[in-house]
């Protein structure tokens, strides 16, 4: 499936293209994987998979610079992959070991990184869209620069706190880009079933806060998106809000009986909208890369999603001791 | 026959007032809404209207008079046919000007207490209110950290609902004292994730009350963070304001959450009762690296206290005080029930019986090393604090202490809350509804078999 650039998006050179699909394949293998680990039992709890969403952190991240913030909710091993956290550390902490980045003390949703600018993982839906807020107040405050990308879902996107939030980011103009993922389900309530306006980027009107609905299975529309934001975010204008629609392939969790979409619809937007296929799709049909380029990416990614699981299986268990750490600073 | 014009309550917990200036003279005559007069609470200075047209016959208290208390007369207007001006403007501060100190219903009972842990024997002291100590605390420590910033509620322009922040705005500008809009889960969410980048919020509830609104963010965001992140990052900061009953408030804005923060781990929780543990421990508070649930109290607010002056003066957490020693029981609580222990303690000594007063001053760490050894030496013990009886303070007290100094008692350790019931709005039913200085007297008689 041959797909042209779209109108509008960046020009972009072939290896910044090749490093999307890169990172893309990077989530996709890794989610993969930890289905697969959760299915042996290997990890607990929740475990919310990314994977059909892999454009939308992909598309942002090549739009941030070093030194932005990035919060989000559960769905977060994506995002935390995109920014550069090391892959056998998060996959550690799934399995609830100490290589864990958390200790193995927070899981899959709750994990942190001071050295990427990762600040979580919050399990409460639509808490992190203030606490990002908070991460832009914090840069506006220091006057450094820094812009922050705040995730939520179409599920968060009807919580009254992030209304709340939308008020004082807008009054006191802070550098927070507002990215709804909307991949059309909360849970497994339909967005049509949930919300009384389907267009979610223009909850922001309200408040003055200017938003743009962007394909999310188009990495490249992301990233054009992206830049606009944040070149509005940086620019001392205050907020900006993408609804960025994009699809999740796999369950809510782990334990989704999938009734409330056939496999039908799940099925077609995986042939025809898939976000990975389509860069592939760029990158051969441009010439920008030969099958033997990419099964070496594709064999690279491999190689490092093993040895994440690898490093999950064969990480001790915390300490007990450790159960009583980290309460006090 | 003249009518006489009362001094105003303008505000729930007003017991007293200044009377700053007369803006009209004997013989004057008034309609309906014109200002008569300036009155100073503790909490803001308010013009004060005649409610109908007339006369002024004679102001009974002079402008500048402190202490006037509420309902004391301080002007006369005249009925048809009576004439103005009988009786000049006093000049001095005759009848109403109780002293002081006699006008705080419930102020520190006069005991010689415990030298305090907390500076040393004669530091030089002075009189404050827990306002004004609080309010030194705070900008004490703006100026000393810049990314110390205080938001919430009326804190800006309004100089504070209850005045903690007058002056803050002129000092520090509205870069760091910061007016929200009433919304108290964004702004506190808000807060805590600009502590995650470093800065140290104190957020302003305007009452705790309200922090309900915003508690997922105080227990999900800001305590549990640095577990969860195995340590990478926490929120150092403040969430403060007035908990617990004011005066005729009601049930939703009457309600005392010490035993529900003390719950919860990665949280530090304070609930002071002096000025100087107000001062001492908000400064520790701004500067923990840990988020800190400050539990103050409206009614303590107006109260004078003795506090040291020494240019950096901090108490350290999980200390208790003991206030008064004694030997035939201990009365351990904190915040304001400190009142009602301390009232009781001093009828007690009256009719004989000594007792031990142990201000907790923070429950979360709480010390129960104070608390166990003054036990093993009355071998009695009761509990006082205003939250409702399940699950309380006292409660969890009562388990430690039987846990670790079961051989030691000679009663049974007997609890003092609230009622089980939401707050009253009758004057005389919130009165029984709160834990009363006779219920901890009758307790100490209970338990001391005389």
């Amino acid at each position: 499936m041959a797909v042209k650039k779209p109108a509008g998006s960046p020009n972009v050179s072939a290896e910044a293209l090749k490093g999307y699909y890169r990172d893309m394949l990077l989530i996709r293998r890794f989610e993969e994987k930890a289905g697969q680990l959760y299915g042996m039992g290997l990890i607990g709890g929740f475990c919310h998979l990314y994977i059909g969403q892999e454009a939308v952190v992909v598309g942002l991240e090549a739009a941030a610079e070093p030194g932005d913030k990035r919060i989000t909710s559960y769905r977060d091993h994506g995002h935390m992959l995109a920014c550069g956290m090391d892959p056998g550390g998060v996959m550690a902490e799934l399995t609830g070991r100490s290589g864990g980045l958390s200790k193995g003390k927070g899981g899959s949703m709750h994990m942190f990184s001071k050295e990427k600018h990762f600040y979580g993982g919050h399990g409460i839906v639509g808490a992190q869209v203030p606490l990002g807020a908070g991460l832009a107040f914090a840069d506006k405050y220091l006057e450094n620069g820094r812009v922050t990308f705040a995730y939520f879902g179409d599920g968060a996107a009807n919580q009254g706190q992030i209304y709340e939030t939308f008020n004082m980011a807008a009054l006191w103009k802070l550098p927070c880009i507002f990215v709804i993922e909307n991949n059309q389900y909360a849970m497994g309530t339909a967005q049509r079933r949930s919300t009384s306006t389907p267009d979610l980027y223009t909850r922001g009107q309200a408040f003055g806060i200017p938003g743009e609905a962007v394909d999310g299975m188009d990495v490249l529309a992301v990233k054009a998106a992206g830049d606009k934001a944040v070149a509005h975010a940086r620019a001392g204008e205050g907020p900006y809000i993408l609804e960025i629609k994009t699809y999740r392939y796999r369950g809510h969790s782990m334990s989704d009986p999938a009734k409330y979409r056939t496999r039908e619809e799940v099925q077609k937007i995986r042939d025809e909208k898939d976000a990975i296929e389509h860069v592939r799709d760029l990158l051969v049909a441009g010439g920008h890369a030969t099958e033997d380029d990419l099964k070496a990416i594709d064999k690279e990614i491999k190689e490092i999603v093993n040895a994440a699981a690898d490093f999950a299986r064969e990480s001790p268990e915390p300490d007990l001791s450790e159960l009583w750490t980290d309460i006090y600073a | 026959m003249a009518t006489e014009i009362l001094m105003p309550a303008l505000s729930p917990t007003m017991e007293e007032g200044t009377l700053a200036k007369w803006l009209v003279k004997a013989g004057d005559t008034v309609k309906a809404g014109d200002i008569l007069a300036e009155i100073e609470t503790d909490k803001a200075t308010m013009e004060f209207e005649a409610t109908d047209e007339g006369v002024v016959g004679a102001l009974l208290v002079a402008a500048g008079t402190e202490g006037v208390k509420v309902n004391t007369p301080i002007a006369t207007m005249l009925a048809d046919g009576e004439v103005a001006g009988a009786a000049p403007a006093p000049v001095a501060a005759p009848v109403p000007a109780a002293p002081k100190a006699a006008a705080v219903a419930s102020a520190p009972v006069a005991v010689t207490p415990k030298a305090s842990p907390d500076w040393a024997p004669g530091t030089e002291m002075k009189k404050q209110t827990v306002r004004e100590a609080l309010r030194d605390a705070i900008s004490e420590e703006m100026r000393r950290d810049g990314t110390v910033f205080l938001m919430g509620e009326e804190v800006g322009e309004y100089q504070g609902a209850y005045k903690i922040s007058q002056g803050l705005l002129d000092e520090f500008g509205p870069k760091r004292i910061i007016d929200t809009p009433i919304t108290e889960m964004g702004f506190a969410g808000i807060a805590t994730g600009a502590s995650f980048a470093g800065l140290r919020p104190i957020v302003e509830f305007m009452t705790f009350n309200f922090a309900m609104q915003a508690i997922d963010h105080i227990i999900n965001s800001a305590a549990k963070t640095l577990y969860m992140s195995g340590g990478q990052m926490g929120a150092p900061m403040v969430f403060r304001g007035p908990n617990g009953a004011a005066a005729r408030v009601g049930a939703q804005h009457s309600q005392d959450y010490a035993a529900w923060y003390a719950q919860i781990p990665g949280l530090r929780v304070v609930m002071p009762y002096s000025a100087s543990d107000y001062k001492g421990l908000m400064k520790t508070a701004i500067r923990d690296p840990n988020p800190v649930v400050f539990l103050e109290n409206e009614i303590l607010y107006g109260k004078t206290f003795e506090v040291p002056v020494l240019d950096d003066f901090t108490i350290p957490f999980g200390k208790a005080r003991i206030w008064r020693e004694g030997s035939d029981v201990t009365i351990v609580s904190f915040g304001i029930g400190m009142t009602y222990a301390l009232e009781a303690a001093e009828r007690l000594a009256k009719d004989g019986i000594s007792a031990e007063v142990v201000d907790l001053r923070t429950l979360r760490p709480i010390d129960y090393d104070t608390v166990i050894a003054s036990v093993m030496k009355t071998n009695r013990c009761v509990t006082v604090e205003e939250g409702w009886p399940v699950g309380a303070i006292g409660n969890h007290l009562s388990a430690v202490i039987m846990e670790r100094a079961f051989d030691y008692l000679d009663a049974p350790v007997l609890n003092l809350t609230g009622k089980d019931v939401p707050m009253p709005y009758a004057a005389n039913l919130e009165k029984h509804a709160l834990v009363t200085t006779d219920e901890v007297v009758a307790a100490v008689h209970k338990v001391t078999y005389r």
